[in-house]
């Protein structure tokens, strides 16, 4: 079943889109997404694909279109970054707020200014309380795979929420990488288009987005976070038969070299693969490094880390958005450091930012952050203040 | 020829239930349930925020007896794009029955037409999607609490144009932009303008509007109880006084066709309309006569546009 094809991050994603079949695509043009709907478009002007297509004019309107066309009943795909993203803002919120499903692939690129359209998470860190669930892939096969999983599990009728998955802008997303591209049959047999959603339908007449007073604004909130909550065992189940049917495993964390590692570094997508190739080397060396990456970023899986943190000395939390005025200077760090310690662990934690605005990570950049860790792992008191790690100070 | 509509022809179907929270003489809510008497039961209605979508929808509670979705402010038109295209795929795709004519109409204020949702509009009407949109115009921003809008006329009182020792209400010197003739310069089949003290005329041209694929626009003058400084009892009266007077044209425009449909053979002058509402009560004669001249360059150009003289002259 499937075959291994030579794709970039953005074709990869736009045949997993194609075998999901989605109703309705809208999209606005960004790079690095752009050539995700060009493909996509191609799919459709050959009859490969059987979908509506909507060249807004916006991406404000890119997300409006898929709400109205989700609230319709459409499965419905967008894929955006950076400044698009952040044009569509408030709209996200509106429509896991209002419980449509859909699929947004952001294309991770730093946020302007000044202007720069390489790969950072500035992006996809500004809309993590927006109240999608949110992946973010590390290589081309995940970044397809994410897609057959973030359908299934949004329209799961215990979820009901929107999901974004994520690649590296460039690094994923135009570099070729081999990606089993399994049959469209078994895409679709593994994520059916369910129609588990209430839709505006003339025969049942529904009111939807309605005025929430203070009376009931609340507790549209609390059932969010009842449905975010949920949405874990929904992923747990999904991963678990998507690797029996693929063989593949998906994973909300994966880690690498933890069991005896005494520091380890975590982060997120594609610069973990330098982390990972240097924490070769320093092993040969006998320190003991290991490495968590995180990939299911909403909900947060704090059980997951803690678990895999627990024998752990001292934390380096890599961050690749600067959120400035913060107490740790970054998301990850801040959620990661709050897992540790409502788990009651006695692990330490810092934090680097790296890699903004397409700045790239060397080996000397990894030696650098891991020298940290061994400086401190014995130490009491470690900086809060993050290591800006490769920037000419 | 058959004889025409009366309000008593029209269907008795109200899909605007009782008991929104619209003000006494809102014009919106006459336009909306009259809107709604032309499309029938099988329709999806989209709103941007405005005062239509706020009082109507209060949850638990929704006045609406059709399928309603309110998303945001700037972008009824592509959430209603959305919505047709989600029909069009699903009857391909055989979720819909191919039979079904489900109708999608978004509904929005001026603010959410002219400002903040023009560009959607552009982009909703430039693709041709089977979309009616109607703007129910009462010349600012109500729901907010009467802000100035890019429809407010010259002279208006607003909350944020008041009238004080420098400011004497809305400056702009000029008519606002035409809606209409910006739906047409997007090569849209129908066009029209409409008012809810001529609801049959209203009536006529939503259900022939929506008997056209394609994008449509109608332009729906909406008298505002608090926003104008009216009696609701006089709602309906001055909104026909704006026609009467010139300062509103019923007219349409059908593939390059244009049509007056409420000849005004003798007009009105525009004071009688403007003595009647409490924004424009600093005007003054010179201030008026202004806008009268605005008024008579409109008559002109939309006779021009009808090739003869439907709006006649100012009576003496
Ligand atoms: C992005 C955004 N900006 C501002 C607002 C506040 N707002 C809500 S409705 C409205 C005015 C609506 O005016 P209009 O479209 O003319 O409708 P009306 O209330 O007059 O019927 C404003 C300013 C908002 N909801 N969203
Ligand atoms: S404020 Fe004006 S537009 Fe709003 S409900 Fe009242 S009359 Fe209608
Ligand atoms: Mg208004």
């Amino acid at each position: 079943m499937g075959k291994v094809l030579p794709l970039g991050g953005n074709y990869a994603v736009a045949y997993a889109v194609k075998a999901c079949k989605p109703d309705v695509i809208t999209a606005y043009p960004i790079s690095p997404q752009t050539t995700i709907v060009e493909r996509l478009s191609e799919f459709v002007a050959n009859g490969e694909l059987d979908a509506e297509f909507l060249h807004v004019e916006s991406e404000h309107s890119a997300l409006s279109v898929a709400i109205g066309a989700a609230a319709a009943g459409a499965r419905t795909y967008s894929a955006t970054c950076s400044q698009g993203l952040a044009l569509m803002n408030e709209l996200l919120y509106i429509m896991s707020h209002v419980r449509l499903p859909m699929v947004l692939t952001i294309v991770a690129r730093a946020l302007s200014a000044p202007i720069n359209i390489w790969n950072d998470h500035s992006d996809f860190m500004s809309v993590i309380d927006s109240g999608w669930i949110m992946m973010m892939s590390a290589s081309n096969q995940e970044a397809y795979d994410e897609i057959m999983l973030a359908y299934r599990i949004a329209e799961d009728p215990r979820v009901l929420l929107p999901v974004i998955t994520s690649m590296d802008g460039y690094i994923q997303s135009h570099v070729v990488e081999p990606v089993e591209v399994v049959d469209d049959e078994d895409v679709i047999s593994f994520a059916p288009k369910r129609k588990s959603w209430v839709t505006l339908d003339p025969d049942k007449p529904v009111t939807m987005g309605a005025v929430g007073d203070p009376n009931w604004y609340f507790e549209f909130q609390r059932q969010l976070w009842e449905a975010m909550k949920e949405s874990r065992a929904v992923f747990d189940e999904a991963v678990a038969e998507f690797s029996k049917k693929f063989g593949r495993d998906y994973s909300a964390i994966e880690t690498y070299k933890l069991d005896d590692a005494e520091v380890a570094i975590v982060g997120m997508g594609s610069f973990m693969g330098t982390i990972k190739a240097y924490v070769d080397r320093a092993r040969k060396n006998g320190v003991k490094v290991g490495t968590l990456r995180v990939k299911l970023y909403r909900p947060f899986p704090s059980e997951d880390i803690v678990r895999a943190l627990s024998n752990v000395k001292l934390v380096g939390v890599m961050d690749r958005a600067l959120v400035p005025g913060s107490p740790t200077g970054g998301f990850l760090h801040s959620d990661v450091a709050c897992a540790v310690r409502q788990a009651g662990l006695d692990v330490k934690t810092l934090g680097y930012i790296a890699g903004l605005g397409g700045k790239l990570l060397t080996m000397d950049n990894v030696k650098q952050m891991v020298d940290i860790l061994l400086k401190y792992k014995d130490v009491k008191e470690v900086p809060k203040e993050p290591f800006f790690i490769g920037v000419r100070e | 020829m058959s004889k025409p509509l009366t309000v008593w022809d029209l269907p008795k179907d109200e899909f605007l239930a009782p008991g929104h929270r619209m003000c006494q003489g809102c014009a919106a809510a006459i336009t909306i349930r009259h809107i709604l008497k032309a499309a029938g039961k099988d329709v999806i209605v989209v709103m941007p925020t405005c005062c239509g979508e706020i009082t109507s929808t209060v949850y638990p509670q929704t006045a609406w007896r059709v399928p309603w979705i309110h998303v945001a402010f700037e972008n009824a038109a592509a959430v209603a794009s959305g919505v047709s295209a989600a029909i069009e795929a699903l009857k391909r795709k055989g979720e819909i029955p191919e039979e079904k004519d489900i109708k999608v109409i978004a509904i929005g204020g001026d603010g959410g037409t002219f400002d903040i949702g023009f560009q959607a509009l552009s982009g909703t009407l430039e693709r041709g999607d089977n979309v009616l949109y109607v703007c129910y115009d009462n010349e600012a921003y109500m729901n907010t609490g009467i802000q100035r809008s890019g429809a407010t006329p010259l002279g208006a009182w607003t909350t944020t144009t008041p009238v004080g020792k420098v400011w004497r209400g809305e400056w702009r010197p000029k008519k606002r932009k035409d809606l209409i003739a910006i739906a047409i310069a997007h090569n849209v089949p129908y066009a029209a303008t409409a008012n809810p003290a001529f609801p049959v005329d209203l009536y006529t041209k939503v259900k022939k509007a929506l008997s056209i694929k394609g994008p449509k626009l109608i332009h729906v003058l909406s008298t505002c109880v608090p926003g104008w400084r009216i009696e609701p009892e006089k709602a309906v009266e001055i909104a026909k006084l704006a026609v009467l007077t010139g300062m509103w044209i019923n007219y349409e425009y059908e593939n390059g066709v244009y049509r007056v449909t409420t000849p005004v053979p003798k007009r009105k002058p525009v004071s009688v309309y403007l003595r009647l509402q409490g924004r424009f009560r600093h005007l003054t004669d010179e201030d008026i006569k202004k806008i009268q001249e605005l008024v008579d360059a409109d008559v002109e150009r939309i006779n021009k546009l009808v090739g003869k003289q439907v709006i006649g002259p100012v009576e003496s």
